[in-house]
């Protein structure tokens, strides 16, 4: 492997994140909007709302809180939350053990569903299994997934009663009453998801296999399913892990709206509510992590792309 | 957009089973917003009292579901002539859950830290008329006021007048230990609040075990765990769009009742053109409240004054300024305002206001004004609107009961300046005979409808849905509560 190209990575990545906390420190600082008025309404006198925001460290000058913030984040601090009174880790930890899983779960589904039918779309490229694959993917694409997620709802649990509408028991209740809470919102994500992938991988695919080495490879005798999977999809899937790695950085942050339509405990919706009730440590502390979760799937990414490419990481 | 599509989806789609049966002594009911905290101390949020209020937090006295002052740790008291020195007689077996006793001490220790200098209680003003809290002996609190205050009991029964202890004052945010029948068990954040019953509770213990409030703020997903029976219902619904529904189903009770949300079209009394009343009248003829209540749930009573139609001493106005669109013309005529005129109105977040907005826009078009709707979000609309008074007109709903002191106030978002009002309203707030302050609270009310800063526009309903087997929630709103110490399941 080629220690160059990582240690240029690395030093990027760092650079990304550091740029990523100023930004999200000056934008949550010129927003209009007081946390202590949040906190106390429309009848909190001024009095009281100073002492409010001298127990939020809010009478504080910005570049000291920039600094406090960023050192503690330094050291693993994430500091204490303005609303909820409680330290941003413990509330982080309790989300991300939602969103987390679903991400995974979703983007497990997503690829397990998109490369068989992608594969198999170009592999008959032109004929019926094409179209009809090609045509439940364009629906696929064209289905929001919120609206999904509340057929899902009507059928499994209005219904058929099979699964819950909304909630999630925690992890304490047990793996599969947690699990089987995931199970719709997962469906609901992954679908569209895998329709994005599939026709991806199948144009993929398509463009490998009119490539001169797979006709070597027919050319040499191989049967088509191995000059397919060994030779053409293979060669395929850099494409297609790019795509898996966006999905992920997606999924981690990107799922608020089936959050609220499964009511699921889960970090988009901590962020959401934390904007709006200008939580501003939570805020800042989330997006510097989900960033440096979006980095580290891209770092991922990169390492793939080494692994499938061996000229990538001979710096070719 | 998301609502639109989850109803339309349940019309067609919806074929379904009853909700599946609770077991008798638990309750799970749901809520739109999550409480920030838990300590109705230190916050204004109408969720924290939802959870918490009477359930986990008393106070001296109680509202009850009528909103009648009633008698809660403090299980009597007397009311000097002159209306300055409450002498309170203290429940004598009552603790905190975790075991601290309650006696006098806790309130003085509760009414100091609210006024203290780096208080942080939402409604500071409440206790701002307190001189002093003597404790005679522990089962006797007397509370010597500057000055009479006709709305002290009911001030010290909302949850700002909480009673705390002073060695879990500070952590109640996060553990809240109060004197209730249900202690909090844990918060799952983002998804519920588990309470259970107080098993050495001073007074009757409630008829259930467990509770627990369920956030879900989506319409459509409130709508979803209803039907399938996650909960046990929502004392606040907020998907009225699917109470048809609801209503056929013999399982479930519809309940609607009324709330203290006064919902207003608030207008900068010192920016033109609303400095004018004619202009402010004109937009009270242009506006039909019946229509505007059709259009947004349905339910809800048209209003004249800022004051609440059933709350005592409601005087009925709503026919000052009846929907007259070549009355409001003329008016705009004479007060020179060309067609064509623009105002901005800033929307918070919350229905009444967005679709409201578009409704009232519509209405004003029709006399010759160009509504531009801007929306905004809370931070944004207590940063402009309440606090810099930076806006033309804006829609909210005043949710305080017994707010007309907003009017009396020196600097208020609207910019009302009325001596009049303000000399009427401290003689209603030092009055001390129930007749006279009946009396003036008439007064009051008619001096705004005639004055006019504001269109009262109507009272928010409470549409409540819940299991049908299901006794004792509250029909109104007087104050933001989930009071289920109540409740209990029919056999």
């Amino acid at each position: 492997m080629n220690s160059a190209f990582l240690v240029r990575r690395l030093a990027g990545l760092l650079a990304t994140l550091f740029a990523a906390s100023v930004v999200v420190f000056t934008v949550m600082s010129v927003l209009p909007g007081d946390p202590a008025s949040l906190m106390l309404g429309t009848g909190a006198r001024e009095d009281t709302l100073a002492a409010m925001r001298h127990q939020m460290g809010l009478d504080r000058p910005a570049v000291w809180r920039y600094f406090g913030w960023i050192g503690g984040l330094l050291v693993g601090r994430l500091g204490t939350s303005y609303t909820y009174d409680v330290p941003v880790a413990e509330l982080v930890a309790a989300r991300a053990v939602v969103s987390l899983p679903l991400a995974v779960l979703a983007i497990l589904l997503s690829t397990a569903i998109a490369l068989p039918v992608g594969v198999t779309a170009a592999r008959f490229r032109g004929r019926v299994a094409d179209t009809l694959l090609m045509g439940a993917a364009q629906a696929g694409v064209a289905m929001p997934n919120f609206w999904l997620g509340l057929l899902l709802i009507l059928l499994f649990s209005v219904g058929l009663g099979w699964l819950p509408a909304s909630g999630f028991p925690g992890w304490e209740a047990g793996v599969w009453p947690a699990l089987r809470t995931l199970i719709l919102p997962a469906v609901a994500l992954a679908l569209p998801q895998a329709a994005i992938l599939a026709r991806v991988t199948r144009s993929a695919v398509l463009e490998t296999l009119g490539q001169d080495y797979v006709r070597t490879a027919r050319a040499k005798g191989v049967s088509e399913r191995v000059a397919l999977w060994r030779h053409a999809v293979r060669n395929a899937l850099i494409p297609v892990v790019t795509i898996i790695g966006l999905q992920f950085s997606f999924l981690m942050a990107g799922t608020v709206i089936i959050e609220n339509v499964f009511t699921l405990p889960g970090l988009g919706r901590l962020m959401f509510q934390s904007i709006a009730q200008r939580d501003l440590i939570v805020v800042q502390d989330l997006v510097v992590l989900l960033a440096g979760s979006v980095i580290v799937v891209n770092f991922l990414v990169d390492l793939a792309y080494m692994a499938l490419d061996p000229r990538i990481a001979a710096g070719r | 957009m998301a609502k639109h599509i989850g109803a339309s989806a349940f019309a067609i789609l919806l074929a379904l089973t009853g909700p599946a049966l609770a077991a008798k002594d638990t309750l799970s009911l749901g809520m739109v917003l999550e409480p920030p905290h838990l300590d109705p101390t230190a916050g204004a949020a109408a969720a924290i009292r939802e959870v918490v209020y009477a359930n986990i937090f008393e106070g001296l006295t109680r509202i009850d579901a009528k909103g009648e002052v009633q008698p809660g740790l403090a299980e009597s008291w007397t009311v000097s002539p002159d209306g300055l020195t409450y002498t309170f007689k203290l429940r004598a077996n009552a603790a905190f859950h975790d075991g601290t006793k309650f006696d006098c001490g806790i309130v003085k220790f509760s009414y100091e830290r609210a006024v203290a200098a780096d208080s942080v209680n939402a409604q500071k003003g409440f206790f701002e008329p307190i001189v002093s809290t003597a404790c005679p002996d522990p089962a006797t609190a007397v509370v010597t006021l500057k000055r009479p205050t006709g709305l002290f009991l009911f001030n010290m029964g909302m949850g700002d007048a909480a009673m705390v202890a002073p060695n879990t004052a500070a952590t109640n945010k996060a553990n809240p230990v109060g004197t209730g029948p249900f202690v909090f068990k844990r918060w799952v954040k983002g998804d519920r609040v588990e309470l259970e019953r107080n098993a050495s509770y001073w007074g009757k213990a409630p008829a259930l075990r467990a509770v627990t409030f369920r956030f879900i703020a989506d319409p459509s997903a409130a709508a979803a765990a209803v039907f399938a029976g996650d909960i046990d219902g929502f004392a606040n619904f907020p998907a009225p769009e699917t109470l048809d529904r609801l209503r056929g189903d013999k399982n479930f009770a519809v309940v609607i009742g009324t709330t203290e949300g006064k919902t207003i079209l608030a207008l900068n009394n010192t920016r033109k053109p609303f400095t004018d009343i004619r202009v402010r009248r004109a937009l009270a003829h242009a506006i039909d409240r019946k229509m505007l209540i059709e259009a947004l749930s349905g339910y809800g009573a048209p209003i004249g004054s800022h004051f609440i139609p059933t709350d005592p001493g409601a005087v009925d106005l709503v026919g000052v300024y009846p929907p007259d669109l070549a009355k409001a013309k003329a008016l705009l005529a004479e007060a020179g305002i060309a067609p064509g005129t623009e105002i901005t109105i800033k929307l918070p977040p919350p229905g009444y206001a967005r679709r409201g907005g578009e409704v009232i826009a519509a209405m004003l078009e029709q006399v010759g004004l160009r509504a531009k709707l801007v929306p905004v979000e809370w931070a944004q609309w207590l940063d402009q609107v309440f606090k810099n008074s930076d806006f033309d007109a804006t829609i909210i709903s005043h949710v305080e009961p017994h707010d007309l002191d907003i009017y009396a106030r020196d600097k208020y978002y609207f910019n009302y300046n009325s001596d009049a009002y303000r000399s009427l309203y401290k003689s209603y707030v030092e009055a001390t005979d129930p007749a006279k302050q009946l009396d003036l609270v008439g007064q009051l009310q008619r001096k705004l409808t005639d004055d006019l800063p504001n269109v009262f526009l109507y009272a928010l309903p409470k549409i409540g849905v819940w299991n049908a087997k299901l006794k004792g929630m509250w029909t109104n709103s007087p104050i933001a509560a989930n009071d289920v110490t109540g409740v209990s399941w029919a056999e």
